[in-house]
């Protein structure tokens, strides 16, 4: 039994069998240990159904991946998770409390198309955004803050570029930016849309042992992703997703072609006991309608596919 | 210094500079964010929403500003509702209110018997003809925009940088989304008597717009856009005494030849600067 920071001290619900790798322990265990725990939650955009009877208990400390194809309700969970929708069904609890009401303990770095990189800041304005949320009204940034951005901007490797404009960065070095965001804000649960999508092996892997690290000092971390590879040899855990949670566990356990094949489908080519999945990079299928992406200047050499904006 | 100081010794010179830079500076901070925001197109609705305020406060003799703030304020929160909520887009919403709206505006107008020479000081602006409680007016009026924007500073530029990792983190976007529509509302009331209805989505916009083109940092942004909107106010005053024009319409043009000047010449998008280095310039 691993220590939990988190205490919950509210009653355990009715007990329900998570129909995942975490089923062994009872749901009530579960979600008092968990910083993430969704209770059969459908939820979607307009009337169209994203997810549906989705159950996931998250422990303090996992490093978890979210994988799954094109449109399968990844950055939808994700959503969930930072409160950003509200389920039409079931449960979120974020580090003990419903979705949204720990706003401040809880970093989400969205996908990078929907950041708007022509918008006028420097990379120090945009970590130091991550520190705003603990600040007072009328407060400017005092020498804790640009402590704490200065520190961040050092971990992921960006000391150097404080004052660059975001827009003349590459792809890797904006998902740094986001990740020193994130860390800049301290919180004990980070939700990362796609945080190594694109980005070069170098990024892939600065990324991934700065994550690893805080997991193993105990905040949990959740990344969706589309590398397969990095899902299976960087995370301890992977949720495979294609509109409801097929399968949760340790990735050694989750990455074989019968979960693949579930979660795939169609997209999943089996090559004389080598699997592919045939999928891109980039996804919109599962963004709502009025969502804005921004495609122009990017330097992450990702597979783009261009689509007209909703 | 003759040219300078001449216009000073009015009385009326004088108040119509400093409502023309008060207006330059709550246009250029609430423009700076309507421009990052894309709401260039609410900007130019919003204001003409508000006509229809201003000829009801005229016909029952009521306050103009008034008037003109509950319309544009509506128009702005109405705006607001219909894009979230009804499931149509933006562009499409603005269009409709804003014709509606103004069209409204039209029609009361035409019902009005006698003289309405007063209102049109409302469609192009009357600086020169600002009174002391005028001054006033604008004065509390801004005052508040300001308060409100310094207010939330942190909050609107995380929220207009990346709404969902704003959102995520605590910031109650929405919310801030209805509260900035209504300053720009505001805004756009304080602005109705320098430069009127049709051309006050100029001041919003031009001055940020400009700014843009010259520098990549916000804090020097804001700061450009107040110096633009307030340089460009007084030359456009002066500008329009001197060759008795209309005032509003001479201020907008500075701006716009500014703004043209910042396009050709900007270090950003300046062509001079394309051609100095075609290579070194980050897409």
């Amino acid at each position: 039994m691993t220590f939990d920071p988190h205490s919950h001290p509210h009653a355990h619900p009715v007990e329900r069998r998570l129909p995942t790798v975490d089923a062994g322990l009872d749901s009530g265990h579960a979600r008092a240990h968990s910083d993430v725990w969704l209770s059969d939650v459908t939820a979607g955009y307009g009337d169209r159904v994203a997810l549906e009877n989705v159950n996931l208990a998250v422990e303090a400390g996992s490093l978890l991946a979210v994988v799954g194809p094109n449109g399968a309700g990844k950055s939808t969970l994700l959503k969930l998770m930072a409160g950003l929708i509200t389920p039409w069904h079931g449960r979120v609890e974020i580090l003990g409390h419903p979705a949204g009401q720990q706003a401040r303990r809880v970093a989400y770095v969205p996908q990078a198309e929907l950041v708007d990189w022509g918008f006028p800041v420097t990379v120090n304005d945009v970590v130091m955004m991550g520190r705003y949320p603990a600040m007072g009204r009328f407060q400017r940034p005092g020498a804790d803050d640009r402590r704490a951005v200065a520190a961040a901007l050092e971990q992921v490797g960006m000391g150097g570029h404080a004052s660059t404009q975001i827009g003349s960065l590459s792809g890797g070095q904006r998902r740094r930016v986001f990740l020193a965001r994130a860390l800049a804000a301290g919180p004990d649960l980070f939700l990362l849309d796609e945080p190594v999508t694109g980005v070069d092996p170098t990024t892939q892997e600065d990324l991934m042992d700065i994550l690893e690290a805080e997991a193993r000092s105990g905040k949990t971390v959740v990344a969706t992703t589309h590398d397969l590879a990095c899902a299976a040899q960087r995370f301890q855990q992977v949720a495979t997703v294609n509109r409801t949670i097929l399968a949760h566990g340790p990735s050694s356990l989750i990455l074989d072609p019968d979960v693949l094949a579930a979660t795939y489908g169609g997209h999943l080519l089996v090559l004389g006991g080598q699997t592919v999945v045939l999928d891109d990079a980039h996804h919109h299928d599962d963004a709502p309608a009025g969502e804005r992406h921004f495609h122009e200047g990017g330097g992450g050499g990702a597979a783009r596919r261009e689509r007209p904006e909703p | 210094m003759e040219v300078l100081a001449e216009p000073l010794t009015h009385a009326f010179f004088v108040r119509a500079l400093i409502a023309a830079a008060l207006v330059g500076t709550v246009c250029a901070v609430v423009g700076t964010f309507v421009v990052l925001k894309g709401l260039a197109f609410i900007g130019d609705a919003v204001s003409h929403a508000a006509f229809p305020g201003v000829v009801a406060a005229y016909i029952v003799q009521g306050p103009i500003l008034v008037g003109a703030g509950i319309a544009a304020v509506l128009t702005a929160l109405a705006i607001g509702f219909v894009t979230r909520r009804a499931g149509i887009r933006g562009d499409t919403a603005i269009g409709v209110l804003f014709a509606g709206a103004f069209a409204l505006g039209v029609f009361m107008f035409s019902t009005i018997q006698g003289y309405v020479g007063d209102l049109f000081g409302f469609l192009f602006g009357s600086l020169l003809l600002t009174g002391v409680d005028d001054l006033a007016a604008l004065a509390i009026l801004g005052a508040i925009v300001l308060g409100a924007i310094v207010w939330c500073w942190k909050e609107l530029l995380f929220a207009t940088f990346d709404p969902q990792g704003a959102a995520a983190s605590g910031v109650r976007v929405e919310a801030l989304e209805y509260t900035f529509l209504a300053l720009v509302a505001l805004t756009i009331v304080v602005s109705l008597q320098a430069v009127g209805i049709i051309l006050v989505v100029a001041m919003l916009v031009t001055p940020a717009a400009t700014g843009q083109l010259l520098t990549v940092r916000f804090g020097t942004l804001v700061v450009l856009a107040v110096a633009i909107g307030i340089g460009s106010s007084a030359v456009g005053l002066y500008v329009s005494y001197w060759l008795d024009v209309a005032s509003g319409a001479t201020i907008v043009l500075v701006q716009t030849a500014l703004f043209l000047v910042a396009l050709v010449l900007g270090p950003r998008s300046g062509l001079l600067a394309r051609r100095r280095s075609s290579a070194a310039v980050p897409a």
